[in-house]
Parts: structure tokens; sequence; C-alpha cells
């Protein structure tokens, strides 16, 4: 990384608290310009409370986080809505909207938020739908009469439709083949190479952690183990890194 | 932001397009209608696009680009390009690699016929499927007779409370309101002809025969239809069902027995609940309109009514509450695929129930009314 690089996100001191269960006590990290972003940890680690914090789904209980520069603690509904179209998110099992066609789905925020004319619109929403690496049929289909591959990418394709800098994914290889899965992976990184996005995912497949992430942090017992990338967990020689990576390996 | 501006130069036989300004979608819909409006001369040759002094680009700004390349292209016009700044180069070749013609969309097309054609095969099937649910859970109710400890009769409690007990204020209240309702009106009209002792049978007969019963059932077809089938619709979409199955839980006999079992059982409960509560809604306005005292009522009550229509009400209840419970499991196990299709079935399954009780209603009234009872 060199030294004009751009923080995008950045998280300082989050503590979350759910009643008495404290999950993050003082966790720090920064996500930079152009990355792919990992948020790892055990099952209950709190990745996805992570990353729902940053989509503003959830308020921390104490910490600030800032997103594309602003102190999302503090925003009017305006600048909320500012900061919403610069961002897409993929939700875990796709989050497709079951009463829209698939076209209908990518075009939505499209049709809501610009004064493009209708053609305009359908060319971008199937651009994007061939981007991911659908067949152009499936545009006229249902969520229903989709597989959950077929979901995810649909998924990606609407969090794309607005051109955004800044894409959140939770878990996008989960529940595809392993073929599948890379070919997601691959995607992403072509779509980051292309668009100029920084990319932000939480996932477990550890595949897609040495394939896809440019750097990472592992959550353990509240805090962050480590940030850094591959490399750095190869040089530390923490008993509960080796926990980790083993558990997924075997 | 600057907004997207474009400037054509016509030559003899070439266009010179300039384009400048941030080429965003918040200004690219009047480059679109300008772009739309211009012809291009049979004459003209070739075309040159230059790009240097666009300052950002998106998506739809791309998409305008390609759309009238492609125009050129279709126009046998010579196109070329300059001076892309090569981060909006490597987004626009990504973008022309991925632009598709869309083929048009054609699942939606019915005529009128094949509407009117699905639409009866869907009758049809649905009958069939209905027929087909009936005799599985007559089989599996056959079975349990024979081995009463396969009955559920936790399930049936359960039941009992959820759509008997707990149905009781409503299906009270209500009646309590018609009952006063009716005395009200007829308190009026019977006065003026002197036969305000009248009241008595007024009020009872219509509310034992048919308003108490009328309207337990559609509170409870809103109330108990809707909620079978949501439990068992989300129950199919949870994979429960199948779960049940491999389990060797047949899904009938777990869910559906109990619950008719359970309706049957408390529809002349709630049924005679309403009749209380309508009479005492009566009793209230004689009272308070005709100076009936509650005695006097009751006395009338005793010598004048017979019995014979509270059986009338009471008889109809459990086939009130069987196609209750039968078309709200029915309408549970057509749930499939996406969770819109719950709340699609749960409003056939209340329409369907509310009709059928009012249809079995009448058809009960027809065949008592020729018996002479």
């Amino acid at each position: 990384m060199n030294a004009t690089t751009k923080s995008i996100v950045e998280f300082k001191d989050i503590v979350t608290q759910f009643g008495p269960n404290r999950v993050h006590d003082g966790v720090s990290f920064t996500i930079n310009q152009g990355e792919i972003y990992g948020l790892l940890g055990g099952s209950g680690a709190g990745k996805s409370t992570l990353l729902r914090q940053m989509i503003m789904l959830q308020e921390p209980a104490s910490g600030i986080i800032t997103v594309l520069g602003q102190k999302i603690n503090s925003l009017s509904p305006s600048q909320i809505e500012a900061l919403q179209l610069q961002w897409g998110v993929l939700f875990q099992f796709g989050a497709l909207f079951s009463s829209l066609s698939v076209l209908e789905n990518v075009s939505v925020t499209l049709k809501e938020y610009t004064k493009l004319p209708i053609e305009v619109i359908n060319d971008i929403a199937h651009a994007k739908i061939k981007m991911v690496g659908l067949p152009p049929h499936a545009a006229y289909l249902y969520p229903s009469e989709l597989s959950g591959g077929m979901k995810k990418r649909v998924g990606l394709a609407r969090a794309l439709a607005m051109d955004p800098k800044l894409l959140f994914l939770d878990e996008p290889t989960s529940g595809l083949d392993p073929a599948s899965a890379r070919a997601f992976d691959r995607l992403i990184i072509e779509l980051k190479y292309m668009l100029n996005l920084t990319v932000v995912m939480v996932t477990h497949d550890l595949d897609s952690i040495e394939y896809a992430l440019d750097r990472f942090i592992i959550l353990h017992d509240k805090k962050v183990l480590i940030e850094g990338t591959m490399d750095d967990v190869h040089n530390s020689q923490h008993q509960a890194l080796d926990t980790f990576f083993n558990k997924h390996k075997s | 932001m600057s907004p997207a501006k474009i400037t054509i130069k016509k030559n003899d036989n070439s266009l010179h397009i300039t384009s400048s300004g941030d080429w965003f979608h918040q200004s690219i819909g009047t480059i679109y209608n300008q772009l739309k409006q211009f012809d291009i001369n049979p004459q003209t040759l070739s075309v040159t696009w230059d790009f240097s002094s666009m300052e950002k680009l998106d998506t739809s700004g791309i998409m305008v680009i390609i759309e009238f390349m492609r125009r050129f292209d279709a126009s046998r016009v010579t196109f070329t390009y300059v001076g892309m700044k090569p981060d909006h180069q490597r987004m626009f070749l990504f973008y022309r690699k991925n632009f598709i013609n869309a083929i048009p969309n054609t699942t939606n097309k019915n005529s009128i016929f094949q509407i009117i054609g699905k639409a009866f095969i869907n009758i049809s099937q649905g009958f069939i499927e209905f027929n087909h649910f009936i005799g599985i859970n007559a089989y599996q109710f056959w079975l349990s007779i024979l081995r009463p400890s396969l009955f559920r009769f936790k399930a049936i409690i359960k039941h009992l409370s959820s759509s008997g007990l707990q149905a009781l204020p409503i299906v009270g209240l209500t009646s309590f309101l018609v009952g006063l309702v009716i005395a009200y009106q007829s308190a009026e009209q019977l006065k003026q002809f002197g036969a305000s002792i009248f009241i008595v049978e007024m009020v009872s007969i219509s509310v034992f025969r048919e308003l108490a019963p009328m309207i337990s059932a559609i509170v409870v077809a809103g109330r108990s239809a809707s909620a079978y089938t949501a439990e068992i619709g989300i129950m199919k979409i949870t994979e429960e069902i199948d779960a049940m199955q491999t389990m060797g839980f047949e899904p009938h006999r777990f869910l559906v027995i109990p619950r008719i079992i359970a309706l049957m059982l408390a529809m002349p409960l709630i049924i005679f609940f309403a009749d209380m509560m309508g009479i005492f809604g009566g009793m209230l306005i004689a009272k308070g309109q005709l100076g009936l005292t509650f005695s006097e009522f009751i006395a009338r009550l005793h010598t004048e009514v017979p019995i014979k229509h509270i059986l009338i009400g009471l008889i109809k209840a459990p086939f009130f509450g069987l196609i209750i419970a039968l078309i709200g499991c029915f309408r549970g196990f057509q749930v499939t695929g996406s969770t819109d299709s719950i709340g699609k079935y749960t409003t056939i399954s209340v329409v369907n129930a509310s009709f059928w009780v009012i249809a079995i209603n009448a058809l009960i009234s027809v065949i008592l009314t020729e018996l002479g009872i």
C-alpha cells in the first residue's frame, strides 16, 4: 500500500452490547480504498454485527464509525440517503424482493433515485445482469424460480445498480458449490478492478480468504486478534489463529 | 457537479461530437433526448467522439454512449473515439462487453382464451386437489379411529384453546352488539303495534337460528382459517413438513386432524356462548326501551320459544368448524416457494372459508325449511 491510500471505512474503539452480553470490546480497524477486506472470526464472534453497523442497520454502544469520510452516528436523514446511494449490499440469501422480477429487482433503485429514461434504465439493468454472469432470459424470472447461487448473483447485480463505490457482501460464497464459489470470488475481483470498488465481506470460506481477500481482521474474544494479510497470519504464532484456521481446514 | 454537455459539429460528411462535464445519471437524461432527436444524415461517413473534457462517467453515461455507437454501426458510419481517460475506458470496454440487446419478455403475454383456459384448469385442478386432500384426511382419520392412540390429544387441546377459548371475547362482543341492535331496531316498531312483549321471540329466534351461528362462524373463519393457512404455509416453506414426513410423522395426522377435531368441538361451544351474549344484548334493550324486566324476558323465553331453535343453530356448528378447518389447512398445504405466496393463500383461505360458511348455512336453512322444522 502506498502513501496515497485513502481510508474508506474506519472503526474506532467500537463496543457492542446485547443486554448483559458484550460482543465487541474496543474493536478498531481501517479499510482502505480499493481493497477486498474480510471480516473473519468464529461463529458468534460478531462479524455480521460489524457489517450491520457499517451499513447502519445496528448501532454500537460506543465508538466512532466513519464510512466514506462521514461519521455515521451523527448524520441527517438526507445525508444518510446520500451515503446509502454510494454503497451496495449483498445479503446472505440475496434478500430479493419476491414480488418483483429479476429485472425489476435490479432496476428498482434506478427507477426510484434517477430520472433516466426507461430505455436507459433497462439497458443498465440488462448489462448488470449479464455482468454478474446470468443468462439474458433470467431477467424475467421471479426470485422463487431461481437457485441459491443465481439469487446471490441477482443480489449482486442489484447492489451494483447505482454504481456504488463500496460493496458489502455477507457470506457471498456460503451455500455455493466449490466451483461456483471460486467463480464468484473471481467475479468479485474482476468487478473490483473494472469498477474501482472497495469490497467488504464477511466470510467463512477459507479458499475465499486466501484467494480473494487483500487484507482482513480476525475477531476473537471480543477483540481484533489480528489485522493484516495472509502472510502476517503465517508469520504470527498465536494459539487462537491456529485453532481458527485448523478448524476450517480439517 | 457540472452537468453533462454535448456539442455536435457537422462538417460535409463527418460529425464531430464533443462531450464534457460529469456524465452522471443526474443530467444524462437530457443528453439522451438530445441525441435521440438528431438523425444521422445519410451523407455522413465518419463520426469522431471526443471525450477529453469529460470529467466523470457512470453506467448511465456509458449506456448512452454505447446506444449511439450501435446506431452509428447500424448506419455503417466509421466511428472513432479519442481522449477517453484510462479509468473510463476500462469501465467503458467492460460494459460494452456486457451490453446486450434485451430479449423481449415473452413470459407474460396471454390471449384472453389462454387466460380463461388457465383459470378453468386451475379451478378444476384445485377441485381435484381439494378432494384428494379430503381423501387423505378421511383415511388418516379412519386409521386413528382404529388405533385411538394415533390421535394427537395434546394438539387438539392446544387448538381448542387457541381457536376456541381465545375466540370467545371477540365473538361474544360481536354477538352482544348484534343482539343489541336487533332489539333496538325492533323495539320501536313493536311498540307502535302494542306488541312489545314479542321482542323476546324477535330477538331470540333470530339470534339462535341464524345470527349467532353466522357471526361466530365468520369471525372464526377470519381468525382461524388465516392462522391455519399461515402456520402450515410457513412450515412448508421452512421444510418442517418435509422433515416430519421423513421421521414418519404423517403431516395430515399431526397438523390437519387435530385442527379439524378441535374446531368441530369448539364451534358449538362458541355458538352457544354467542347465543347467550346476543340474548343478553336483547334483554338490556328490552329493559331500557320497553321496561321488560330480565325475569319476565326469561320466563317468556321458556314458555314461548321452543328449544329446537337453539338446537338448529348448534347443529350447523360442526359443519362450519369442519369447512373452516379444511379450507384453512388445505390452502396452507398449497403454499409453495416464496414468502408472498403465504399472503396470497391466507387471503384466499379467509375468502373461501367465509363464503362456504354462508353457503352451508343457506343450504341447511333450505333443507330444514323443506323438512318443516
